[in-house]
């Protein structure tokens, strides 16, 4: 079916290769083993064109292509590197250079900046030109990410980011020659913004003029004080994005490294946000089945565990309010039971339970406040959010050897997850698990064990639609991630609804990040496909290996059930564990 | 032009229609017309007419190039034009009437300009004189004064006086001849004319009729007005005008006569490159868009002449919009395309207006719409605008601007003739590319190519400007030496010597004085470091200081560019503020360094032709005028050193 | 405080402002690409673009206010802020800056804030630069109230405004 691309050859530096057609230069020169220096490419965007780095030359050509939007012809003889090229690309170092603040030492990108990097390999050892810097105050405004204009070096990625991947629009180039510069909409606040928190700009910006909002300090202090019980929850897509940051490759389970990491950070309690995934999937999936089986609500039934995604909807899908799951993220329930459950058994003062969640996912520090039903326990459900980036940073202050960490259990009973929790890091993965469950529901029986794997929901095409069997009723879903995917599936359910006809889904996923969580905002940088693949396929692995795999046959959900919440959806569970959704603006200015 | 369809048959009535005995005046009404006052010019003259109940047809009409002369008008009958005036006013608006009810010539002293219209005999017995300024004379006024005086006194004596006027005239296009004098109504004329000539041109020519040779001028006009063929002559409010002048013929002969690979081996013919800058062979542009197999195909008119110092374009869409038209109907005839765009800086409302005018008349008389003259090619076009940024002049930021979005350009490939304007093919074309086209297909791509140069073919317009005598357009034969052109405007205004002459602009560069007598051609140009562009010629005195003119140039490249990519935003900022420091005196010969290793990045490294060239001033400076930069150095550092 | 009728009135112009955007919209809507065209249109309606226009017109065409701004940004055509009651724009292309333009500028612009400094009406004049208007035959040349002159002096554009502006207040 997948036509095979015609094979092309071609040499670079007088190596013959041979590439698929449509590959760029770029790629092609990484084939043939050299690297070919980049600032505005981007693997997830299309190339801008802005940067000029990656010019190279074409034997019998004047003028210089740039790699990265150039796509390789056949017999084409390309240089990558000579003395003036090197020459060309230093200097346009040196001019964004000038137009750059020497910060490097207060910068949130320190140490794994793009441009530091670059300026170190091409050795510019001084300030030829004058500087001329943007005069713009940072912008603190959003509680989750942190503009500092005077880092930007306007290369686009973040405004692509935002308005193609995620088509959210927050952001924009505005101006043009010297003084263009990018802005949230139109000059406003971010906070003003129709900006979703989600921190893709972040993790694509190659320098420090976008990073998380960091908190480290507010959780050192809070392990500081004695009179504090602090506990803490990693969220799926964590444990195998944290490694990249010590040099293990993308993909590697860490869990249990991670949980003896963060004891000898000083956490008393550690918990596991699988655990709470899989406390999300017995509320959701048996709102589905009310909703599927006996006509309670409308359908499709929508996720809603990505607070940017339901930031989204409450700005520009507001009719799709009532289709919403009202179970809160695995975050929020996680929260609410350390503080209630736990703390009863534990017989502490959840006043003083100061619980820190380890997210991959800068809007979700904007979840922690998001309503009213987020300090269901009385208190601030979960206190600070950090990044899987911020927990790095508080390993390297710790003095711990992350490598060389023992593996380590998390704490009972709030730490015990199935294999189905630990999907819900990766697009598909919210999907494929309460699609476990919602069988068990409505049947009463799991699926075969070679049906477990749901695989149609999995991948990273932007759109999946799937239909699953249900005892002779299928069941339609479909799976969207990268905001800017969501409005076809939406449309279309639009337009079945003007027509008076059946939903095409009774269930849709959606994850705000390309990937899922996987490639959230907040995970280590170096995002593309590839990357998402491998740590997709650490989540996959990790599922195949939980001795359970359904979130219904997790030991520490039926107990908690049993001992404290009562029923799915029963009063309590509906007090502790469920939200509401509100009509926002898009633009407060 | 009623709202009825024109058949083909009211096509040919049209174009074989003869013109009126009618005497009439033309007003010139471009935008430098206008704001010179022509519009009260014709109004005086309507007034005059109306007044004295003259049967004089007055009209407005484009402009004929002559900007230093504005407000201009044109006055001539059924044999053609007989007299152009310039400088005029509502008063001399109402003297000229004056004349022309009572029978007689448009003569009004010091306003007169034909330039080279000449006689070779006589025709009759020569009625009137005119003077021409010997205009290197240290009082050129008094001078002409003196022999105006001189002639009037030997017409005396003759007992001339009273059947031979004798005027001063504006400009007649002979300069560097001292004192010329045209004898009316042969045209007979003679220059360096000096006091004893005068009594021989007395005695011998008016007198007896003969023709005196060794002063003859019998130079003809060097001009070629191929696209500016109907600029100045016609009305361009009036399709009828256009008809009249045996327009729409080569739409005719495409649609109905050839196939669209006839059309493309036409243009292939005439050799005709795109007058917008970059000398792209046209018919090559057809056939790559016209190939890709797509649905819709769509032609674009690059009306965005931001390049400052040019007005080419803006005159011939003033003067004449519907050879645009037509030239862009046939390009979408050619490539397939049913869908047209003018793309018009909004800095030009009335070329706006015009062009807006001539796609309203010509869908009202069929000639825009279904099944055009009957053929199976429809096609409909329309006006977009833009809002000044120079940079959408660049075909990927032209159509990122048409899409509503900023105009940025694109990388390219895919170029615009496999995906252009909402993806799909597109053709984009100059305006002097499309008006040349139109002419091209009315009278054949082989005669056309029997102006111009192996290389470059046809004819170009120049927008000739800066420190010369008399600013115009000239439209010359390709190939025509830099230095004729100049002279063609009167050379060098303000009586010092010229030092150099920019062309194309902010992308182009310096050519000095002794290079002048290179032909422009595409590639004669880019051997001197400059290019042909768009047609700007901005002559430089030696008053101007190079490090300022390419300051200038550099700093309006600095403010268009688009700021995308880092070696244009910054690297032109940055040469900018290093230029200004050295204008300033304070620069170090390092900053020279520093200047050429920018402009090799820029030039290398821009994404787009706007920060590729926008160095060539620069360069191009430095490679014929480095002691200039060089003596700002060395000057700013000894009056430091004195200082100290 | 406002009065209710103040308030009445504006609450009409919103409406009314309201209603012509979307008379704009419409005449536009089945164009592909039309947001200059809209925006051209909408400057000539008020005289500049201003965030409550833009988020009519946003709303409208459902054009992202981002994408708004980031074009009325670029295009130097386009004003964020309300134009003076006149303005003097001072062609400074190539041939006008050879022929002087630049000092031109300078000595208005020095005038200008003098008067405006002494109180004098000129305060709301906007002096600004254009690249090239296309008569460079007349260089340099002023555009004053989207007139066109060519060759005139400080002295002449000052006296011409001010000839304006007592014809206006006369009125
Ligand atoms: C920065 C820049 C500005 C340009 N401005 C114009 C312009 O104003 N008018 C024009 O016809 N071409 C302009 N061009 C050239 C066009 O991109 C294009 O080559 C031309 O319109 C093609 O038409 P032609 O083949 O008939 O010349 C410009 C190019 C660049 C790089
Ligand atoms: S963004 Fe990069 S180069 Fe700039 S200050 Fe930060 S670390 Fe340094
Ligand atoms: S890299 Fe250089 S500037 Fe930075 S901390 Fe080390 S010594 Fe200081
Ligand atoms: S956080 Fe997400 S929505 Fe907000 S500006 Fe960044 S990319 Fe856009
Ligand atoms: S914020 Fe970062 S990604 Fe965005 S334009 Fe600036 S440097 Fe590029
Ligand atoms: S799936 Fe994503 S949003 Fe949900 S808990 Fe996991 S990391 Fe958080
Ligand atoms: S997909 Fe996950 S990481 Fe991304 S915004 Fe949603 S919850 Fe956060
Ligand atoms: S060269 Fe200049 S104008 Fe062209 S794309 Fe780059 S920044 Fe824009
Ligand atoms: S990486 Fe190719 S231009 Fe920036
Ligand atoms: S006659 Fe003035 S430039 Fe036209
Ligand atoms: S340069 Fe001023 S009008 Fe052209």
């Amino acid at each position: 079916m997948i036509q095979e691309a015609a094979m092309i050859r071609a040499k670079i530096n007088g190596t013959p290769i041979e590439v698929p057609e449509g590959t760029s230069i770029l790629d092609a020169a990484r084939k043939a083993g050299v690297r070919i220096p980049t600032l505005c490419k981007h693997p997830d965007l299309l190339p801008t064109a802005a940067c000029g780095l990656c010019i190279v030359k074409v034997a019998g050509q004047e003028r210089m292509p740039r790699a990265c939007a150039t796509m390789l012809q056949p017999d084409m003889e390309i240089i990558t590197h000579d003395g003036e090229l090197t020459r060309i690309r230093r200097t346009i170092l040196e001019l964004i250079l000038s137009t750059h603040p020497n910060a490097c030492l207060t910068c949130g990108r320190n140490g794994n900046c793009e441009l530091q990097t670059l300026l170190g390999e091409f050795g510019v050892r001084d300030d030829r030109l004058e500087k001329y810097l943007r005069d713009v105050p940072p912008d603190h405004s959003n509680g989750s990410i942190i503009i500092d204009f005077a880092k930007c070096i306007t290369c686009g990625r973040c405004v692509r980011t935002c308005q193609e991947i995620q088509n959210v629009w927050a952001l924009s180039m505005l101006n043009r020659s010297i003084n263009t510069r990018m802005a949230p909409a139109g000059d406003i606040l971010l906070a003003d913004s129709p900006c979703i928190k989600c921190g893709q700009c972040a993790a694509h910006c190659p320098t420090g003029a976008i990073v998380e909002h960091d908190e480290t300090a507010t959780v050192w202090e809070a392990l500081r004080d004695p009179e504090k019980y602090c506990s803490v929850q990693i969220a799926p897509s964590v444990r195998v994005a944290l490694g990249e940051e010590f040099g293990y490759p993308p993909g590697t389970n860490l869990t249990r490294q991670i949980y003896a990491t963060l004891r000898r950070l000083g956490f008393h309690a550690v918990f596991d946000t699988n655990f709470s995934a899989d406390l999300t999937i017995m509320e959701e999936a048996c709102e589905f089945v009310q909703r599927f089986v006996h006509g309670k609500g409308p359908l499709p039934l929508i996720t809603s565990c990505c607070p940017a995604w339901t930031d989204y909807m409450e700005k520009n899908h507001q009719d799709f309010i009532e289709n919403f799951s009202t179970a809160k993220s695995p975050q929020q329930m996680l929260g609410v039971v350390a503080k209630t459950y736990y703390s009863e058994k534990m017989g502490l003062d959840p006043a003083k339970h100061f619980q820190v969640s380890i997210m991959p996912c800068t809007a979700k520090k904007y979840e922690l406040e998001r309503t009213d039903e987020m300090f269901a326990s009385g208190h601030q459900d979960v206190d600070v959010t950090l990044t899987t980036r911020e927990l790095a940073r508080m390993i390297k202050q710790s003095g711990l050897v992350f490598r060389e960490m023992p593996e380590e259990d998390a704490d009972s009973p709030l730490g015990e997850y199935s294999g189905s929790g630990t999907l819900f890091g990766a697009t598909g993965g919210v999907m494929e698990a309460a699609l476990r469950t919602a069988h068990y529901l409505v049947t009463g029986r799991n699926l075969a064990p070679d049906a477990v794997n749901i695989l149609p929901v999995r991948g990273l095409e932007g759109v999946r639609e799937a239909e699953i069997d249900i005892e002779g009723t299928a069941v339609r879903v479909a799976v969207s991630h990268g905001m800017a995917n969501v409005g076809k599936v939406l449309d279309k359910v639009r337009a079945a609804r003007e027509r008076g006809e059946d939903p095409p889904y009774h269930f849709i996923e959606v994850m705000a990040c390309p990937g899922g969580c996987i490639g959230g905002g907040g995970q280590p940088y170096g995002i593309s496909d590839e990357v998402r693949r491998r740590r997709m396929a650490g989540l996959y692995a990790d599922d195949q290996g939980c001795a359970r795999r359904f979130s219904h046959e997790n030991p520490a959900i039926q107990r908690i059930y049993k001992e404290f919440l009562g029923e799915p959806l029963g009063e309590k569970a509906e007090r502790l564990l469920h939200t509401r959704y509100h009509p926002r603006k898009s633009y407060l200015r | 032009m009623g709202p009825k369809p024109l058949a083909l048959q009211d096509l040919e009535a049209y174009w074989t229609k003869e013109a009126g005995p009618q005497k009439w005046i033309r007003v010139c009404m471009d935008t430098g017309g206008i704001a010179a006052g022509a519009r009260q010019v014709h109004q005086a003259l309507i007034d005059a007419r109306d007044d004295w109940m003259l049967d004089i047809h007055i009209r407005q009409t484009g402009s004929l190039g002559l900007s230093y002369a504005d407000p201009v008008v044109v006055v001539g009958d059924a044999s053609g034009v007989t007299g152009i005036l310039g400088n005029m006013d509502p008063e001399s608006a109402r003297e000229l009437m004056r004349l022309l009810g009572n029978g007689g010539r448009a003569l009004l002293e010091d306003r007169m300009i034909v330039p080279h219209v000449r006689g070779r005999s006589f025709s009759g017995p020569p009625q009137t004189m005119i003077l021409v300024k010997d205009t290197n004379a240290p009082h050129p006024e008094d001078r002409t004064r003196f022999f105006q005086e001189l002639i009037r006194e030997e017409l005396q004596v003759h007992g001339l006086a009273d059947q031979v006027g004798v005027y001063r005239a504006m400009d007649m296009g002979l300069y560097q001849k001292g004192i010329c004098m045209q004898l009316l109504p042969s045209r007979v004329t003679y220059s360096n004319v000096s006091g004893p000539d005068v009594r021989r041109i007395i005695h011998e020519s008016l007198g007896e009729g003969q023709v005196l040779e060794e002063m003859l001028e019998s130079g003809e006009d060097p001009q070629e007005r191929i696209v500016l063929r109907h600029c100045g002559h016609i009305d361009p409010d009036e399709l009828d005008d256009y008809l009249c002048a045996g327009g729409y013929r080569g739409l005719k002969r495409a649609l109905l006569d050839m196939t669209p690979e006839e059309v493309i081996g036409e243009l292939k013919t005439s050799g005709l490159r795109g007058r917008g800058g970059a000398g792209f062979p046209t018919w090559l542009k057809w056939r790559n868009t016209r190939e890709p197999l797509a649905e819709r195909k769509i032609v674009i008119c690059n009306a965005d002449e931001g390049d400052p110092g040019a007005f080419m374009d803006r005159s011939v869409l003033e003067g004449d919009p519907h050879a645009v038209l037509e030239g862009l109907m046939i390009a979408a005839y050619a490539i397939g395309a049913d869908k047209g765009f003018f793309y018009i800086r909004a800095e030009y409302p009335l070329a706006i207006q015009r062009v807006q005018r001539a796609l309203d008349q010509s869908r009202a008389a069929g000639l825009l719409g279904p099944n055009i003259l009957g053929s199976d090619f429809s096609f409909d076009a329309q006006v977009r605008l833009g809002a000044g940024a120079f940079v959408c002049g660049e075909e990927t930021a032209l159509i990122a601007s048409i899409e509503g979005r900023r105009g940025s350009p694109e990388p390219r490939p895919p170029y615009p003739s496999v995906k252009g304007l909402f993806g799909k093919p597109t053709a984009i074309n100059n305006v002097e590319t499309l008006a040349a086209v139109s002419v091209i297909l009315d009278r054949g791509g082989e005669w056309y190519a029997g102006f111009g140069t192996e290389k470059s073919r046809g004819t170009k317009v120049f927008a000739v400007t800066g420190k010369v005598r008399n600013p115009q357009l000239v439209e010359v034969a390709m190939g025509t030496p830099i230095r004729n052109v100049i002279e063609m405007c009167g050379g060098a205004g303000e009586g010092r010597r010229i030092k150099a002459v920019q062309t194309g602009g902010p992308s182009g560069g310096v050519i000095p004085r002794g290079k002048m007598d290179t032909p422009v051609t595409y590639e004669g140009l880019r051997e001197l470091g400059s290019i042909m562009g768009s047609g700007g010629m901005l002559v430089m005195d030696e008053r101007d200081s190079m490090v300022d003119v390419a300051k200038f140039y550099l700093g309006f490249c600095v403010d268009e560019s688009c700021g995308k990519c880092a070696p244009c935003r910054i690297g032109g900022f940055q040469m900018l503020k290093l230029l200004e420091k050295i204008h300033a005196g304070n620069g170090k010969r390092e900053d020279l360094d520093t200047i050429r290793d920018i402009c090799h990045c820029m030039r290398s490294a821009s994404l787009c032709g706007l920060g590729q060239m926008a160095p060539n001033p620069v360069l191009s400076t430095l490679r014929y005028f480095e002691d200039e930069y060089l003596d700002l150095v060395d000057a700013g550092g000894q009056a430091k050193r004195g200082a100290r | 405080m406002r009065t209710q009728t103040e308030i009445g009135s504006l609450l009409d112009w919103v409406e009314e402002m309201r209603v012509r955007v979307r008379e704009i919209v419409r005449e536009w809507d089945d164009q592909e690409g039309n947001l200059i065209m809209m925006l051209h249109a909408v400057q000539n309606e008020f005289g500049y673009i201003s965030r409550g226009v833009a988020g009519v017109l946003a709303k409208e065409t459902g054009i992202n206010m981002a994408r708004i701004y980031e074009v009325i940004t670029f295009y130097h055509y386009f004003r964020l802020t309300p134009p003076g009651s006149h303005s003097v724009q001072v062609c400074m292309g190539t041939a006008c800056y050879l022929k002087g333009a630049q000092k031109l500028y300078d000595e208005l612009a020095q005038q200008l804030q003098l008067m405006e400094a002494a109180g004098g009406r000129q305060g709301d004049v906007q002096l600004e630069t254009v690249r090239c208007i296309g008569c460079c035959g007349m260089a340099p040349a002023v555009v004053v109230d989207s007139e066109t002159h060519g060759r005139l002096c400080p002295g002449d554009i000052l006296q011409f405004l001010k000839r304006k502006q007592e014809a206006r207040h006369g009125s």
